[in-house]
C-alpha cells in the first residue's frame, strides 16, 4: 500500500503547526512522513469498530483542586524571560485578525 | 564510584561529607565533559551552597534526609527555579524557569544536590541524543557510539561516574533504551506514580519520570524519594510512595515470569541470548518460566509514532516567541511565531509536529489517531490478560547494543525501530526496568527487561535484582 | 424592532459566554479578578509555562451545573479537550474547553412571554487574555504592535449555545435578558456585560417561512442588549437585501459597530481553522456523582421565572408599568423587601414601587436599608401617616444613613400627620373659598376631588395625605347631602 500523504499534504500541516519548509524540506518530510504513515497501515487496516479508544491509560475521574487563591509570579521576573515588553505587558508585533 | 546509598550513610554518619562527595562528582566532570558532552549546564555554585547546606545541617544533628549529600544529575527538561533550562533546543536557550519541578523539590528535601543538566534528543524525541541543539553526548563505555536517547545525558552522567544517580524521563523507552546501552538500571514506573510537574511535556499521556542508577538497590531508593502523589498533577496517582528498598531482596520464588516472543524477536543474537540467559537465571531463583505470545505488542510502535506526535503538536505549540524563549522577529505575529518556531525547532522535532498535526486533522483523526487510541486499548487489554497468568514479563530493552554515530540518524523509521521492545509499556501505563544482563559485541552491556502491571514496582527491582546478582555484579 | 416584510423570518441561535465568579481561575489557584494591573495574577499554568499542568477547580464545576440545572439541562460525565490555534492571547496556543462531551446539554429557557428557547449545551472553558493595540486608530486594524495581558488568561468561562429557535431580536434581547438574571440568580456570575464578563455572540440568518435554514453569519463585539437588538435587525436586513438582489450570503465572522450601526467582515468562514480538538491528556474525567449533583439542585435559589410570578400574584391585574417595576426588582434581586412589606400588611403595588424606583436609585446604599424599616415606612405611606412624597424623603434618609425607626426620622423632618381635626379646618376654609368648584364636586363631578387635594397640599405644605382629603370631602359631600 502506498502512502497517502502528499507534498501539498505537508505543506498544509507546515502552516497549520507554523512552521516554514524548504522545498527541499518538503521532499524530504513527505518521503519521511510517508515512510511512518506506511508503517502505520498493519494498524489501520484493522476492523477496530468496536474497540474503545483509549486517551489515558488509568481511568481517574474527578480530580479537582479547591477554589483557593495561590500566590501569582512576581510580574518582573516573568516580563525579564520574555522577548519583548512593554507596560508590564508581553509586546507582540502587530496582528493581522481577531482570534478565531 | 560509591553508590547513593554508600554516600548517603557517609554523608549521614560523618565518615564523609556532602561537600567533599561533590567536589569529587565536580571533579570527575570537569575531567569528562568535553570529551563525552554529558552536562549543559553544571551549578557549581548552587550545589556547593546546597551541600554546605547539608553539612551544616548535619553537624547540628538534624536528619538530612535519605540522599543526603548524593549529588544528581538532572535531564534538561526538568524545571529548576532559576537554572538554565532548554530541552536541548534552541527555542529555549537563555530560559531561566521561575519555578521548580515537584520532583526537583522532592529531592532537594531528601538531600540530594543537584549538580546540573543533562544533554537529550532535544525536546526528548530520539533514541540516540544526536537530536540535541547542543551536540550529541558521547556513551561513556566506547566515545564513538551513542549513549542511547533521549535520556542520553543522564545514563552517560552515571556510566561516567560523574554522578551515582540521575534522573531521565520515558516516553517510549527514553529511560530505558539509554539504560541499556550505557549498562545502568533504568526503570520507568507506573504512569502517574511519579508527578509530571515541572517536566516539560513531550507526550503527556506517556510521559514518565524514573530512575538510572548502577545499581538496582540505588534505583529504588531514588523512586522513592520521587514517587507519590502531587496535587499538582492531575494524573498523578491518588496514593503515597510505595515502598521499594525495603523490598529489593525479597527474591522471587515462586513467581511466573512470561518470556514474551514479541519483546525479542528481531533483536541481535547475542541480545536474544542474554535474555534466555536472564530466564534461566529467574528459573534457578525459583521462578516458573511461561513463553508467550502477545501479539497485539507488534502494533504498539505503528500506534505510539501517531499519538505522541499528536500530542506533541498540541504541547509544543506554546513555543510561539510570545512569553518566553527564544524570538526570530516578523512582520506581523504570525509571521514571528513562523520564523521563531522555524529556526528554534530542529529536524527531528519538525517531523513529528508535523506528523502529529496531520493526524489529528480534519479527515485524518479517525484513521490515525483514532485508531492509534484503539489500539492503545487493545495494548492494555494484551497485558492486562498476560498479568492473569503471570506475575512479570521477561524480554529485552534493545534490538542491539549501542550504536555508532550517524548509523541511523539519517533513517527516521530505522531510529524508531529501535524503541519497538520499550514502547508498549509507555501505551499501556505500565512499570517496566531495564537492567544489565550478559555483554554484545565489543563487550558491550546488553539490557533485558521486566515488565510488570500497574504499581508492580516493588516486584520489578526485586526481580532486577536477582539478575544483578546472577550477572555478578553484586 | 424591524419588521421583516416579503415573508422572510429572521433565525438567531446565540452563544453567551460567562465568567464564573470564583476565586481562582478554571486551573490554577491564580486570582480571579477584573481590573487588577496587568500580569500580575499570572503563574506557570495559566502562563502556559513550559511543564506546567493544570488541575480543575471544584468550585467552577459547581457553578456550571447551576447553571445547567437553571437551564433544564441534562448532567452529563464530561471530558475536556483542546483547541489549537495560534493566538497570542491564548497562552498554550491551545485552549481547554470541552468538545464532544459537554458537562450541560439538552435544555431550555422559557421566556416572559411564554415562548421556549432551547439550549443546546453549557459547556466549560478556559478565557484568554487581553490585548491592547498600540499605534493607528488603537483598533486591531492598523495597530503596529500589541501588547498582551494574560490576567484574564484561565478565568473559567461558561458557553451557553441556544439552538436556533430565535425568530426576532426582541425575543433575542428578551432572551439575553433572561439569561443574564438567571446567571446572576444562580450566583455563577456577575452579568456584567460592561466589564465583559457576560460576552454575546448572535449566529444570524434569514429564510422563507418553513424553508430551510439559510447560511449565517456570527456577529461578534455585542456589548450591550441594546448593540445585541440592533446588530440583529440590521444584519437580518443586510441578508434579505442581498438575497432579493438575487445575491447569496457567505458564511463568516462579522464585527458589529455600534457607533455606525453596521456589520462589517471579519472573518470569512471558508479559511476555516482546522482545530485538531482532542482530549487533554494532562486533565481527567469529569463525572459528578449523583449525591454531589443533588446537594447542588437542593441549594439552587429561585429562578427570576418563578420570583417574577411571585410578585405578579401580589397584584391583581397589574398594569405594564407595575411588570416593568417588577422587572426592576426582579433584576436587581430586591423582592425581599417587597416579600417582607407584605407580611407585614402592607399594599404590594406600593412597596414594589417604592423598591423599584426609590431603591433602585440608590443601590450603593441598599445595605443601610433594612426591610423592618422599609416595610414600617411603607406602611406609614398606606396609613395616611406619610405622605408620599414624605415616604420617598424618609426612604431616602435610611437609605443614607441606616436606621430601624422611620417614624423619628418623619418627627425630625416635622412630617407630623396632620390632624384629622386640622385637615377638616383645612378642607372647610378651602370649600368657602371655592364654592363654585365645591358645588361642581357635590353634583358628582370627581374630578374636582384632585383640585382640592391640591389646594390642601399647597396650604399644608405637603404634608396633607391625598387620600385622607377625599375621604373627608366625600364626609362632607355625603354629610350635606344628608342634611
Ligand atoms: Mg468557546
Ligand atoms: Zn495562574
Amino acid at each position: 500500500m502506498s502512502s497517502p500523504l502528499q507534498r501539498e499534504d505537508v505543506a498544509r500541516v507546515a502552516r497549520l503547526a507554523r512552521l516554514t519548509l524548504t522545498e527541499a524540506e518538503l521532499d524530504l518530510f513527505t518521503s519521511q512522513l510517508g515512510q511512518v504513515l506506511e508503517h502505520a497501515n498493519d494498524m489501520s487496516a484493522l476492523n477496530l469498530d468496536d474497540v474503545e479508544p483509549t486517551a489515558h491509560p488509568f481511568g481517574l475521574i474527578n480530580v479537582f483542586r479547591r477554589d483557593v487563591v495561590r500566590p501569582s509570579l512576581d510580574r518582573d521576573v516573568l516580563l525579564s524571560q520574555a522577548p519583548d515588553a512593554e507596560s508590564g505587558r508581553f509586546a507582540v508585533p502587530r496582528i493581522l485578525g481577531e482570534a478565531p | 564510584m560509591k553508590s547513593a546509598q554508600t554516600i548517603a550513610n557517609d554523608v549521614r554518619d560523618g565518615s564523609s561529607s556532602a561537600v567533599a562527595e561533590l567536589q569529587r562528582s565536580l571533579a570527575r566532570i570537569a575531567e569528562r565533559n568535553d570529551e563525552l558532552n554529558v552536562f549543559l549546564y553544571v551549578d557549581v555554585e548552587g550545589a556547593t551552597a546546597a551541600a554546605s547546606a547539608i553539612d551544616e545541617r548535619r553537624s547540628r544533628g538534624e536528619d538530612v534526609g535519605p540522599l543526603a549529600g548524593v549529588p544528581i544529575a538532572l535531564k534538561d527538561n526538568l524545571c529548576q527555579i532559576g537554572i538554565p533550562t532548554t530541552c536541548s533546543s534552541k527555542i529555549l536557550e537563555g530560559w531561566r524557569p521561575p519555578y521548580s519541578a515537584t520532583i526537583v523539590d522532592r529531592l532537594i528535601a531528601a538531600g540530594a544536590v543537584p549538580v546540573g543538566k543533562t544533554n537529550l534528543d532535544e525536546f526528548a524525541m530520539g533514541s540516540s541524543t544526536e537530536n540535541s541543539a547542543f551536540g550529541p553526548t558521547r556513551n561513556p563505555l566506547d566515545p564513538s557510539r551513542v549513549p542511547g536517547g533521549s535520556s542520553g545525558g543522564s545514563a552517560a552522567a552515571v556510566a561516567a561516574d560523574m554522578t551515582s544517580i540521575s534522573i531521565g524521563s520515558d516516553t517510549g523507552g527514553s529511560i530505558r533504551q539509554p539504560a541499556a546501552l550505557c549498562g545502568l538500571v533504568g526503570m520507568k514506573p507506573t504512569y502517574g506514580l511519579v508527578s509530571r510537574y515541572g517536566l516539560i511535556a513531550f507526550s503527556s499521556s506517556l510521559d514518565q519520570i524514573g530512575p538510572f542508577a548502577k545499581t538496582v538497590g540505588d534505583a529504588a531508593l531514588l523512586l522513592e524519594v520521587i514517587a507519590g502523589h502531587d496535587p499538582l498533577d492531575a494524573t498523578s496517582l491518588p496514593e503515597p510512595a510505595p515502598s521499594l528498598v525495603a523490598h529489593v531482596n525479597d527474591g522471587m520464588a515462586g513467581k511466573r515470569v512470561g518470556l514474551v516472543r514479541e519483546l525479542y524477536e528481531g533483536a541481535d543474537e547475542s541480545v536474544v541470548a542474554s535474555v534466555r540467559a536472564a530466564a534461566e537465571a529467574l528459573r534457578e531463583a525459583g521462578c516458573e518460566i511461561v513463553e508467550l505470545s502477545i501479539p497485539e505488542l507488534r502494533l504498539g510502535l505503528s500506534a505510539y509514532y501517531l499519538i505522541a506526535p499528536a500530542e506533541a503538536s498540541s504541547n509544543l505549540a506554546r513555543y510561539d516567541g510570545v512569553r518566553f524563549g527564544r524570538r526570530v522577529d516578523g512582520e506581523d505575529v504570525t509571521a514571528m511565531m513562523e520564523a521563531t518556531r522555524t529556526a528554534g525547532f530542529g529536524a527531528e522535532v519538525k517531523r513529528r509536529i508535523m506528523l502529529g498535526t496531520y493526524a489529528l486533522s480534519a479527515g485524518y483523526y479517525d484513521a490515525y489517531y483514532g485508531q492509534a487510541l484503539k489500539v492503545r486499548t487493545l495494548t492494555i487489554q494484551a497485558f492486562a490478560r498476560a498479568y492473569a497468568q503471570v506475575d512479570l514479563l521477561l524480554g529485552a530493552t534493545t534490538p542491539g547494543v549501542a550504536f555508532k554515530f550517524g548509523e541511523k540518524s539519517n533513517d527516521p523509521m530505522a531510529m524508531y525501530l529501535n524503541d519497538v521492545f520499550t514502547i508498549p509499556t509507555n501505551l499501556a501505563g505500565d512499570p517496566a526496568v531495564s537492567v544489565p544482563f550478559g555483554r554484545g559485541e565489543e563487550n558491550l552491556p546488553i539490557g533485558v527487561q521486566l515488565l510488570g502491571p500497574p504499581r508492580s514496582e516493588a516486584q520489578l527491582f526485586a526481580a532486577a535484582r536477582v539478575l544483578e546478582i546472577a550477572d555478578g555484579r553484586a | 424592532m424591524t419588521t421583516l416584510t416579503n415573508g422572510w423570518e429572521i433565525v438567531v441561535g446565540l452563544e453567551v459566554h460567562t465568567e464564573l465568579l470564583t476565586h481562582s481561575k478554571l486551573f490554577c489557584g491564580c486570582e480571579n479578578h477584573f481590573g487588577s494591573e496587568p500580569n500580575t495574577n499570572v503563574c506557570p499554568v495559566c502562563l502556559g509555562l513550559p511543564g506546567s499542568l493544570p488541575v480543575l477547580n471544584e468550585q467552577a464545576v459547581e457553578l456550571a451545573m447551576r447553571i445547567g440545572m437553571a437551564l433544564h439541562c441534562t448532567i452529563a460525565p464530561s471530558t475536556f479537550h483542546r483547541k489549537n490555534y495560534f493566538y497570542p492571547d491564548q497562552s498554550k496556543d491551545y485552549q481547554i474547553s470541552q468538545y464532544d462531551l459537554p458537562i450541560n446539554s439538552n435544555g431550555y429557557l422559557d421566556l416572559p412571554d411564554g415562548s421556549r428557547v432551547g439550549i443546546e449545551r453549557a459547556h466549560m472553558e478556559e478565557d484568554t487574555g487581553k490585548t491592547t493595540h498600540l499605534g493607528g486608530s488603537g483598533r486591531l486594524a492598523g495597530a503596529d504592535r500589541s501588547l498582551v495581558d494574560y490576567n484574564r488568561c484561565g478565568v473559567p468561562l461558561v458557553e451557553i449555545v441556544s439552538a436556533p429557535d430565535i425568530r426576532s431580536s426582541a425575543q433575542a434581547r428578551a432572551y439575553a435578558a433572561e439569561l443574564r438574571g438567571i446567571l446572576i440568580a444562580t450566583g455563577a456570575s456577575d452579568g456584567r456585560m460592561e466589564e465583559g464578563s457576560m460576552r454575546i455572540d448572535a449566529n444570524v440568518s434569514v429564510r422563507q417561512a418553513n424553508a430551510p435554514y439559510g447560511t449565517r453569519c456570527e456577529i461578534k463585539n455585542l456589548n450591550s442588549l441594546r448593540s445585541l437588538q440592533r446588530a440583529i435587525d440590521y444584519e437580518a436586513l443586510r441578508q434579505v437585501e442581498l438575497l432579493e438582489e438575487g445575491g447569496t450570503v457567505r458564511q463568516e465572522t462579522r464585527h458589529w459597530d455600534e457607533d455606525r450601526g453596521e456589520t462589517s467582515t471579519l472573518r470569512v468562514k471558508e479559511d476555516a481553522e482546522d482545530y485538531r480538538y482532542f482530549r487533554d491528556p494532562d486533565l481527567v474525567d469529569l463525572a459528578p456523582s449523583q449525591q454531589w449533583q443533588d446537594a447542588v439542585r437542593a441549594a439552587l435559589p429561585a429562578m427570576p421565572a418563578e420570583r417574577r410570578a411571585a410578585l405578579i400574584a401580589t397584584i391583581t391585574q397589574p398594569s405594564d408599568a407595575q411588570r416593568d417595576a417588577i422587572e426592576v426588582v426582579i433584576d436587581l434581586g430586591l423582592e425581599h423587601y417587597v416579600h417582607s412589606a407584605v407580611a407585614a400588611g402592607a399594599d404590594a403595588a406600593t412597596a414594589i414601587s417604592r423598591v423599584a424606583n426609590e431603591i433602585a436609585a440608590d443601590l450603593e446604599h441598599v445595605a443601610n436599608l433594612s426591610p423592618a424599616a422599609f416595610s414600617a415606612t411603607v406602611l406609614m405611606e398606606q396609613s395616611g401617616a406619610l405622605s408620599a412624597t414624605q415616604a420617598k424623603t424618609v426612604l431616602g434618609e435610611l437609605l443614607e444613613h441606616g436606621g430601624d425607626n422611620p417614624q423619628a426620622i418623619a418627627a425630625a423632618k416635622g412630617f407630623e400627620q396632620l390632624s384629622a381635626d386640622s385637615l377638616g379646618a383645612t378642607v372647610a376654609s378651602l370649600i368657602d373659598a371655592h364654592p363654585d368648584e365645591w358645588g361642581r364636586y357635590r353634583e358628582g363631578d370627581d374630578k374636582l376631588a384632585q383640585f382640592f387635594i391640591g389646594q390642601v397640599m399647597k396650604s399644608t405644605k405637603g404634608q396633607a395625605n391625598g387620600k385622607a382629603v377625599i375621604a373627608e370631602l366625600q364626609a362632607r359631600r355625603q354629610g350635606r347631602s344628608q342634611d
